[in-house]
């Protein structure tokens, strides 16, 4: 794939002006679990502009062939620019014909090349990426970061979500969990996410991988609960407040 | 058909005082003496066909494929020099991929067609190149339906509703004109193209051949791919019977 990048990256200020230095459009965060089937994935449809919360139906997360469900937070177009990527190993790989696929695992670690590659570079695709899975009656889950940092677990996050649902998640996660625990553990997670991040907003997808294949549910949105009384009057004795 | 062009013969370059390129003429040599390929337009898609002759009996069955998917919606059969043939399916991929990634659809199969034989008669015009000693059949599924094509050594493509080359390509071509192929659905045209190609292989000459087809169809979801093993038996078994029906009489 062509790209304007000078090779020797040491050729001063026009190179720099080709490397990532900040994220323009980003997406908040992703929370997956593995579950008796598969992997649960959820994560909202925000795509906030700095601190304006400007695209509010951006899907973060898409079925990458047969085996493979991948989220992504972060910069929106390194996701797509991702996603070109897979397009083309997922096409090479059906060009084959062989009865073989890519499976989870194998895509994992594709990614994880593609990232640690750029941030070598100094020119890193600004996302943290979940990618769950199941081939075989085999499950996986990982994540990679921005600078390559990938690991595999029963469940993971990015962003806003190692601090707020991993806690949740290493509390209430077992083994085999059914499809509605583990969606109503998910919505634990992305409710505390909308109360407490502010780029979450209220409108989100949770996305299931099985043997059978990828569905992704349609948008919808969390009940929220506002009426505890520490929220009333909030003015009532503040400086300057009538 | 053969004669000698006794010193116009020696470049890609040199025309005959007839106005014949004989390097090219040798090239399509080459595809004739490969194993017949066959193609067809059925209503719902495209069916292609190889005789793959096999050299020796250690060559796992499966092996050497001959016929390229060249994105999700077409493939390739090849016949003539395999290795050729493996130079311009690297390049009808590459034309592909490249083609999806500045328009953002599966290039048309026209397009491919086009593009394919533009490559393959760029080696016809510098003597440093020599032809591709290949003949394709180009088969895909686009906007405008299924669609076939052939491209020569010489770098001409036309779209056909069937088409053959190799060995058996005139006795082929003779059994695929006897078909309805207007009416046919590509379940009916694997079986039809398995007994061609058992019809055609010559017995005499040649011992043993695998038969490898693909399809691309509203069966298949429009992807290219290998025609699923339980059709490819059922076809192979309803030729072997036809052809036992035709050595009774």
């Amino acid at each position: 794939m062509a790209s304007k990048q000078p090779e020797n990256s040491l050729l001063g200020p026009e190179a720099d002006s080709q490397r990532t230095l900040y994220p323009n459009v980003t997406g908040t965060s992703v929370v997956a679990l593995k579950y008796k089937d598969g992997i649960l994935m959820a994560a909202d449809m925000g795509g906030s502009y700095g601190s304006t919360l400007r695209y509010k139906n951006v899907e973060r997360m898409k079925a990458i062939g047969k085996h493979s469900l991948l989220g992504a937070s972060g910069e929106i177009s390194d996701f797509q620019e991702i996603l070109r990527y897979l397009d083309d190993l997922i096409l090479y790989d059906n060009m084959w014909d062989d009865g073989n696929s890519l499976g989870p695992k194998e895509v994992h670690n594709y990614l994880t090349r593609l990232m640690y590659n750029r941030r070598n570079k100094f020119n890193p695709l600004w996302n943290s990426l979940v990618l769950g899975g199941i081939k075989n009656g085999e499950k996986y889950l990982g994540t990679v970061s921005m600078i390559g940092v990938n690991f595999e677990d029963d469940h993971v996050a990015t962003g806003f979500g190692n601090h707020l649902a991993r806690p949740i998640l290493r509390q209430e996660w077992h083994e085999n969990l059914s499809f509605e625990d583990g969606v109503r553990l998910l919505e634990k997670c992305m409710r505390v996410l909308l109360y407490r991040d502010r780029s979450a907003i209220n409108k989100l997808q949770i996305a299931k991988i099985t043997e059978e294949g990828m569905t992704i549910s349609q948008p919808y949105s969390l009940k929220t609960y506002w009426e505890f009384s520490a929220f009333e009057n909030p003015t009532q004795g503040a400086v300057g407040s009538w | 058909m053969s004669s000698i062009g006794t010193g116009y013969d020696l470049s890609v370059t040199t025309f005959s005082p007839d106005g014949r390129v004989f390097q090219i003429e040798y090239a399509a040599k080459a595809v004739d003496n490969s194993g017949t390929v066959i193609g067809i337009r059925c209503k719902d898609g495209i069916v292609m066909g190889v005789e793959k002759l096999i050299a020796s009996k250690m060559m796992l069955p499966g092996s050497n494929r001959r016929i390229h998917s060249v994105h999700r919606h077409s493939g390739m059969a090849v016949a003539g020099l395999a290795a050729d043939g493996r130079q311009i399916v690297a390049r009808a991929k590459s034309e592909a991929t490249n083609y999806q990634s500045v328009y953002g659809e599966p290039i048309p199969v026209k397009e491919l067609a086009e593009r394919v034989a533009s490559y393959v008669h760029l080696c016809t015009l510098y003597w440093w190149l020599r032809p591709f000693g290949c003949g394709i059949i180009l088969g895909g599924y686009d906007r405008d339906g299924p669609q076939l094509y052939m491209v020569e050594p010489s770098g001409i493509s036309y779209r056909y509703f069937g088409a053959a080359i190799g060995k058996g390509k005139q006795a082929a071509k003779t059994e695929i004109e006897k078909l309805k192929l207007s009416e046919m659905t590509c379940r009916e045209g694997v079986i039809e193209v398995a007994k061609i190609i058992y019809k055609v292989h010559d017995e005499a000459k040649d011992k043993a051949f695998e038969l490898e087809m693909s399809w691309v169809c509203d069966e298949s979801k429009q992807q290219h791919q290998k025609v699923p093993d339980f059709l490819l038996e059922e076809a192979k078994a309803a030729a072997r019977t036809a052809l036992e029906e035709m050595d009774a009489d």
